[in-house]
């Protein structure tokens, strides 16, 4: 990849030195409140009580753990799926219209983003409970005589993890659908494609860009999760993030945290300079 | 191949109506495109142009009437059945696909194979003129070149009919002197109908074989660029082509289209003029006199008295914005190079013209 040896911001050229000064408030507070603390968990993991990867063995060699991550990862992958699906038909309706309707929607999209994820969350479980909203319904429609178990199932975690991280395949695919003229789908229309034929050639390959960003959103932050799993999917279904947590909390077991968080961490980087080689970085903000 | 699309390209508009709410963008256009001909659109902003290129490409489809081509009856057939071309107004080369992978486009579209796909967009790429810039992205075109593209795209399947809106209204003056040019030949070579929609009458007049002139979604007048110039048959025609004086008057007697007749002018002059269809006695009229067709004679002569505001020299002709007795601004245009005298400002001159340049129009009632 070309690395620029100065940024472009709103038409200006800055010098390195320049862009560096205007990013360092944001720098120093990601170094102390995330890069330190993360550095410390890392070393305890590799160093403490004594150097060696045992933890990380441990991690990957016992069923029990090896499940919560293949589950976490399962999870995060039908999450990204779910999201997709539900956001395609959004976004696609959202980049075609405009005034009221436009407005009605995007508050539809980033209303719940100001809302707390707790809030949502437990309006999934009064939704969910045995003697909840769902269930209600699902017998006075005669569809079971006696309340299901939905809470504390997999796919009740995957809905409601969908459901709230939504907003954020929303946007990236929204954008890059906006990018794009309906006079390129005219044009293709005119030169013979079908519906069908113009999205397949035309619109999809134009929008990957936005899916793709909203794909890996979606999914990095599906797998570190943590609030709606631990409430929805309980110890039963237990993600990632709740073993790190219960790791801290619980068995006060900090290099075993700090191997799973490790793990987690190679696992996300990985997969980001996989994608990142996928789809050149700079079209993943807007149209490249 | 051109022998054949000859035969199958012919356009019939019949009454077409197509409203937006209480706006009729077309309003009851019915008109003829030849197999093989250059048809231009014409008129100011908000005529209708667009409407009427959109159902003919059948992305809008009408309240009213039918499109026919090729002696079928498409009024309703989806755009990607149609098989016509199109180059749209702003640049719509697909920006993820190279030049050649664009022009391959359509005959992908029709199942062509690979090798065959290649070779005709390259003759496709030949024909514009830009054969080294198979590989190229759009984006790194210039707006003159993509446009270029645009047309060999829309060309390389033979459609039987080329639709144009404005392709030519983003380049700048020279280079969009350049392209009509190109346009008009490569259209004459292939033997494509073409209909090109404008407002810029110069490239109208320019580019096409017959002018269909638009004002309101109605069809003012259909024909030759010099029977549009020369003929204009309604006020809005003389007024949008070329420049015109207008005046108001009353007929003096009844004439029948094409007769002369003698008319009382609002300025209180007796002139003949020319009946544009026919005329009931004591009709009110209005009156279009181009400004070359005016002669200056010296002040008392018999004519329209005026005074002489200004002299514009434009190299080839002076023009002459003259002060009538009412006080109406008049323009006279007297060509470089032939003898005639130029008058100063200030100067007191006598109008003439010969009665069949005068051409009077019952004033819409
Ligand atoms: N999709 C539309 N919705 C509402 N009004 C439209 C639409 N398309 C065109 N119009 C109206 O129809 C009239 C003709 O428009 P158009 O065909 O685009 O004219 P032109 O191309 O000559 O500028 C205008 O008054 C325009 O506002
Ligand atoms: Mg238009």
């Amino acid at each position: 990849m070309r690395r620029p040896s100065s940024f472009l911001l709103a038409g200006r050229r800055y010098s390195p030195a320049a862009s560096l000064l205007l990013a360092a408030p944001f720098l120093l507070l990601i170094v102390v409140v995330f890069l330190l603390p993360l550095a410390t968990l890392l070393h305890e993991s590799l160093f403490l009580p004594s150097p060696g990867l045992q933890h990380y063995e441990r991690a990957l060699a016992e069923p029990v753990y090896l499940r919560v991550m293949l589950r976490t990862l399962r999870i995060a992958a039908q999450v990204t799926a779910l999201a997709l699906v539900l956001a395609w038909p959004l976004a696609w309706v959202m980049s075609r219209s405009k005034g009221l309707g436009l407005a009605l929607l995007a508050a539809a999209v980033l209303l719940p983003l100001w809302t707390s994820v707790l809030v949502r969350t437990y309006a999934w479980m009064v939704l969910l409970q045995r003697n909840g909203v769902v269930n209600q319904w699902l017998q006075k429609l005669g569809l079971t005589d006696e309340p299901l178990k939905l809470l504390y199932t997999e796919p009740a975690v995957v809905l409601a993890m969908a459901h709230v991280l939504l907003p954020f395949m929303v946007l990236p695919i929204y954008s890059a659908l906006k990018g794009i003229p309906e006079d390129y789908t005219r044009a293709a229309q005119m030169l013979g494609a079908s519906a069908w034929a113009s999205f397949r050639e035309v619109i999809w390959p134009l929008a990957l860009p936005g899916v793709t960003s909203g794909c890996l959103m979606v999914f990095l932050l599906a797998l570190g999760f943590f609030v709606t799993p631990a409430l929805i999917g309980g110890p039963q279904q237990m993600m990632i993030a709740t073993l790190v947590s219960q790791q801290v909390r619980e068995m006060l077991d900090w290099s075993f945290a700090g191997a799973l968080v490790g793990i987690l961490l190679a696992f996300v980087l990985l997969l980001t300079v996989i994608f990142r080689r996928a789809v050149r970085l700079d079209r993943f903000v807007g149209q490249g | 191949m051109a022998e054949a699309a000859r035969h199958q390209g012919g356009i019939l508009l019949e009454g077409l109506v197509k409203r937006f709410g209480p706006v009729a963008a077309i309003d009851g256009v019915s008109l003829a495109v030849q197999p093989g001909e250059f048809l231009a659109l014409l008129g100011p902003s908000g005529s209708g142009k667009t409407s009427i290129l959109m159902t003919i490409a059948g992305f809008e489809f009408p309240d009213a009437g039918r499109v026919v081509i090729g002696g079928e009856e498409v009024t309703w057939t989806p755009p990607n059945r149609r098989n016509l071309g199109m180059v749209f107004q702003r640049y719509t080369l697909f920006p993820h696909m190279t030049v050649l992978e664009n022009i391959a486009f359509p005959l992908k579209m029709r199942g062509v194979a690979r090798a065959a796909r290649e070779e005709q967009a390259r003759a496709a790429l030949r024909t514009v003129r830009l054969e080294s810039y198979g590989d190229r992205r759009p984006a790194q075109l210039s707006g003159g070149q993509q446009q270029r593209v645009a047309i060999a795209r829309a060309i390389v399947y033979r459609p039987r009919v080329l639709l144009m809106d404005e392709p030519l209204s983003a380049l700048d003056k020279n280079l969009r002197e350049e392209m009509q040019i190109e346009i008009k030949q490569l259209q004459r070579e292939i033997g494509i109908t073409v209909v090109f929609v404008t407002h810029d009458q110069t490239e109208a007049l320019t580019m096409a074989d017959r002018v269909a002139v638009l004002d309101h979604g109605r069809l003012q007048q259909l024909g030759a660029p010099r029977a549009l110039y020369e003929a204009p048959e309604t006020p809005f025609v003389a007024r949008f082509i070329g420049e015109t004086n207008f005046f108001q008057g009353r007929a003096g007697g009844a004439a029948s289209d094409g007769a002369l007749f003698p008319v009382q002018l609002d300025n209180g002059a007796q002139i003949h003029a020319l009946a544009v269809g026919a005329i009931a006695a004591g009709a009110r009229l209005t009156l279009a006199l181009r400004p070359e067709r005016l002669r200056l004679a010296p002040a008392g002569a018999p004519g329209l008295a005026a005074e002489v505001r200004e002299a514009i020299y434009v190299g080839n002709a002076t023009t002459l914005l003259l002060r009538g007795a009412d006080g109406a601004t008049l323009r006279a245009r007297i060509p470089a190079g032939a003898g005639f005298s130029e008058p100063a400002p200030g100067e007191h001159v006598t109008l003439q013209w010969e009665a069949g340049d005068a051409r009077a129009f019952a004033a819409a009632a």
